[in-house]
């Protein structure tokens, strides 16, 4: 429609009028985003003498930004040093870090899990911190996972592992072996006291390689090689053990078409929830599963992981830390919270009250350990490994999972499903 | 349709003239101010943008500022004024995405590739700074002589020593120590202050103080300004050359081409950087076996997942559309609401929620309907691939029946007498009159909702995860994904890292597969508009 006259169209004038506020809005969100991440634009905090102040962005998720609030405050108080704590989806963190970091609008410092590490490596996205004579008040294992390439990248707070939650209503005492773990159960059930012999969730669609990881191990079965210091080598996939193909045998026999030990069907919710139930004397799980369990009116022990081979049995032990962009504008403020604050007694000790999690300084975890259940994951950790942060992790989880969900489902020759798996996952790090 | 024009519009007109006066006094003062509040806030990004140096877009919003200024302050130009925003949205959101994307699937961008060159110089060199083993911590204080930074080093036994970068560390016992027992000032020389030291953050990580004559020895750094350690680093790089020399094994690392460093026995440094790579990731998706083995195969499923989603959903909609358009049906609107429920629900939820149901154990579907029965409707292929049709039914079909229903509520009522005085039955009726004048509006729906089921991620995603696997690929792959799925997993999922290039190159290739089919079937349609 053609319209000559402007004057009935003043008012059309207007909304057009502010539909351009708009765009200008967004062009501007396009160009300004940069100066929002906190560098060196906002105005000097009070107790600075010259212009420069600094502000650090964190980013940080919901369920630790509280945790963070006091010391990032005693941090202000002490340095005038502002923290910005920008909640974020943790699920995004890792992704939009890599992303970000290269454009110069990314965090000073972000929270996470250290399988992260070795992704921000090859990306370039971290620099190293240096603990120096601190880095002997952290638990070892918790030093050694942050440790990539030779080089300390993260300030660890929190260490997690699973354990084996044991309902002493139905088990009284505990098991050393699985096949003990499995008598037991197998008792209650016949006893008509529980429904399961034993639980633990599978992703019904990728299967769970983290949570049968410590059955694996005592087979002598563990991912990739370690070198002197303790960092894996990605040269050397050890799942190829000849013990591999035993364990993939164990896994049918325990899985639906077998003692059905091993259910493919029962997800992590489901587990929870039968165990909570009060349905099996045996949880294979995490300490994030203990308070629930206990809200139910279980009475759970922490058992150590039962043994299936000759080895120990060791899990995969998680560390969350503190790491620190290699492009911040503040690198020597961000040292300076992580290396000097974040690293206090004072700092691990809220981070332990807001999440539960064994603190990875030895002086917080002392004093964490006077509740039994942390001091019973934390004694079962101290046996884990850490998990691999090698990129080439990613690459193993897909096929590893999945023919472990395979051999449950009892579809599978154990034999050729396990040499199959081990040389396309060798066939896929060599292709990088 | 033209005919229809509501004629009441142009007689309104003259009426509002008398008013249009105050109208346009008022009109032009909210113009003003709000061209103000936009140039204010231009201004504002255009300084921020000026003090960060990015003068490609300071440029670009100076232009935007201008243009907009020009084309509300002049008189006349009225399309502009209406298009001006429109073409905003359009280039910020359309045009810019696509080239960008474009431009992605000629690169190497991914995990590894993931910055400039300098950026991967300057993270190597970060990374490769090792402070000697056993070497002991120093406590440290900032000190200023002639514009040149100083570190005055205090060793765990109490001895000083002071330094500055090129100039080695020199033992010193004329420094003042506060009460920890580290020295903090010394004659000739100024202590910069906490805030000093914030401000020239910058400047004081790049002191590298040498521990003595002999570069061996490593050289003293310090990371937050009061404490310092000897660092040496593992590789030196070259500018000249551009190359990375391993000071241990002496094997060096040159730039191989490819946005990263090699060396002669190809042995890689961990960070690259992102290049051009031409049409390699176009070919890698013809000849890379991981995706090319499975791909006759997804691309079969694709489109008989896309198809029968289309049909099986227009049949139900438009079967229920016919149902409860009725005249004399009880209690049409509670049921038509009921119809319209699982449209209002995420599809991604959607998929989770039946991936629960679908449970061969514990899921509803078989304790409800089949007795405890134990049918894998995920985990065999051909099982899941029902599945995945059946739940995309139960997401699709509402929104065919509310298309359906608009679309035969607004066909003729005449044109159904007039068969009726024939003496057509109901079933002719619908297929020859009813049918055909639908499909005049629906087809184009109908190819739109076979694009969008071509690229449906969502129900695959969260419902299978394209699962069960191909047990004939390395790549994570199943019986259930679909191209969209399978280049997420290729791209993105769980190989090797993600690869935004390959994925762009790849979801440009759907993009000319769904356009062509989409450009046919377009064509075709039109042979219905000539039922009319």
């Amino acid at each position: 429609m053609k319209v000559r006259s402007t004057q009935p169209m003043r008012r059309h004038n207007l909304v057009t009028g502010l539909l351009s506020v708009a765009v200008l809005a967004l062009t501007a969100c396009g160009g300004g985003a940069s100066e929002s991440a906190g560098t060196s634009s906002t105005p000097a905090a009070e107790n600075l003498s010259e212009g420069g102040a600094t502000t650090l962005t964190m980013w940080v998720d919901a369920e630790r930004a509280p945790a963070l609030e006091e010391i990032t405050a005693s941090f202000q108080e002490d340095t005038g040093i502002e923290v910005k704590l920008a909640v974020k989806d943790f699920a995004a963190v890792r992704d939009d870090f890599i992303t970000q970091v290269p454009t110069g609008k990314g965090p000073d410092l972000i929270v996470g899990p250290h399988d992260w590490l070795g992704t921000f490596v090859q990306n370039g996205v971290v620099a190293p911190v240096e603990l120096g004579d601190k880095a002997a008040e952290f638990q070892e294992s918790a030093i050694q996972a942050m440790t990539y390439d030779g080089s300390v990248y993260g300030v660890p707070y929190a260490l997690e592992n699973i354990a084996l939650l044991r309902n002493t209503d139905l088990v009284p005492e505990a098991a050393t072996t699985f096949d003990e773990v499995i008598a037991n159960g197998e008792a209650a059930v016949a006893a008509g006291n529980a429904e399961y012999p034993f639980l633990v969730g599978m992703d019904p669609k990728q299967g769970d390689p983290y949570h049968l990881y410590p059955l694996q191990t005592s087979m002598g079965v563990p991912v990739f090689g370690q070198n002197e210091d303790g960092s894996y080598n990605a040269d050397e996939l050890l799942l190829g053990e000849p013990n591999g193909v035993e364990f993939a045998k164990k896994l049918v026999e325990w899985g639906d078409e077998g003692s059905k030990i091993i259910n493919s069907n029962i997800t992590g919710d489901i587990a929870k929830e039968k165990f909570n139930a009060g349905e099996s004397p045996y949880f294979l799980t995490g300490p994030w599963n203990v308070p629930d369990a206990q809200a139910a009116g279980l009475n759970v022990a922490v058992d150590k992981l039962p043994t299936v081979g000759e080895e120990d049995a060791q899990p995969f032990i998680g560390v969350n830390g503190f790491f620190i962009s290699s492009k911040s504008a503040n690198a020597l403020a961000a040292n300076e919270f992580a290396v000097n604050y974040l690293s206090t007694e004072e700092a691990q000790d809220a981070m332990y009250a807001v999440g539960g999690r064994p603190p990875a300084l030895n002086a917080s975890f002392d004093k964490a350990s006077s509740d039994p259940i942390v001091a019973a994951f934390g004694e079962i950790g101290a046996n884990g490994v850490p998990m691999p942060a090698l990129p080439e992790m990613q690459a193993v989880w897909a096929d590893w999972g999945a023919t472990e969900l395979a051999l449950i489902k009892g579809s599978s020759d154990p034999e050729a499903a396990w040499t199959t798996m081990v040389s396309n996952i060798e066939e896929k790090i060599a292709g990088q | 349709m033209s005919t229809l024009a509501p004629p009441d519009r142009s007689a309104t007109l003259p009426r509002k003239k008398p008013s249009s006066h105050s109208d346009s006094t008022f009109g032009l003062l909210v113009k003003i101010t709000l061209l103000g509040l936009v140039d204010a806030f231009a201004v504002y990004v255009m300084i921020t943008l000026f003090f960060q140096e990015k003068w490609l877009i300071l440029i670009f919003a100076a232009a935007v500022t201008l243009l907009i200024n020009w084309i509300y302050l002049r008189k006349g130009g009225l399309p502009a004024k209406y298009l001006a925003p429109g073409i905003f949205f359009l280039v910020l959101f359309q045009v810019f995405v696509m080239l960008y994307s474009g431009y992605v699937a000629f690169t190497n961008y991914g995990d590894g590739h993931n910055s400039t060159k300098a950026d991967a110089v300057s993270a190597i060199q970060l990374s490769a700074q090792q402070r000697v083993p056993d070497s002991p911590a120093y406590r440290v204080s900032i000190l200023e002589r002639d514009g040149e930074l100083h570190l005055l080093a205090t060793d765990p036994d109490g001895d000083t020593s002071v330094g500055a970068t090129g100039s080695p560390l020199e033992a010193t016992d004329e420094a003042v120590t506060d009460s920890t027992g580290r020295a903090v000032e010394l004659e000739g020389y100024r202590t910069l202050g906490f805030a000093e030291i914030l401000t020239n953050q910058a400047d004081i990580l790049a002191v590298t103080v040498p521990f003595s004559n002999d570069p061996e020895d490593g050289s003293l750094k310090t990371s937050d300004g009061s404490s310092a350690y000897v660092y040496r680093p593992s590789l030196s790089f070259d500018e000249a050359t551009s190359t990375f020399t391993n000071l241990e094994t002496g094997a060096t690392y040159t730039d191989s081409g490819e946005g990263s460093f090699t060396s002669a026995d190809g042995e890689q440094l961990s960070t690259g950087w992102k290049v051009n790579v031409g049409f390699d990731n176009f070919a890698k998706a013809f000849s890379d076996q991981n995706i090319r083995g499975p791909l006759v195969q997804v691309v079969l499923w694709t489109f008989t997942f896309a198809i029968v989603s289309v049909l099986s959903t227009f049949a139900l909609g438009l079967f229920l559309a016919n149902a409860f358009n009725l005249s004399d049906l009880r209690g049409k609107r509670t049921y038509r609401i009921l119809m319209i429920l699982p449209y209002a629900f995420p599809a991604f939820l959607a998929g989770l929620v039946w991936s629960g149901l679908l449970n061969p154990e514990f899921g509803f579907v078989n304790n409800t309907f089949f007795g405890g029965a134990d049918i894998p409707w995920l985990t065999d292929p051909l099982l899941a691939k029902v599945s995945v049709l059946v739940v995309n039914l139960w997401l699709g079909f509402p929104y065919m029946f509310l298309v359906c229903t608009g679309a035969l509520q607004s066909l003729p009522e005449e044109v159904n007498e007039a068969a009726r005085m024939d003496g057509a039955s109901a079933w002719r009726t619908f297929t020859a009159i009813k049918l055909p004048l639908l499909l005049v509006s629906v087809a184009p729906l109908l190819i739109a909702s076979f694009a969008f089921n071509f690229n449906n991620f969502n129900v695959i995603y969260m419902l299978t995860d394209g699962g069960p696997r191909f047990d004939n690929t390395t790549a994570n792959v199943g019986h259930t994904d679909i191209l969209i799925t399978m280049v997420y997993e290729i791209a993105f999922g769980t190989g090797v890292g993600r690869d935004y290039g390959l994925a762009s190159a790849l979801s440009i290739i759907i993009f000319i597969i769904v356009a062509v089919i989409s450009a046919i079937s377009f064509r075709q349609t039109k042979a219905l508009e000539d039922i009319n």
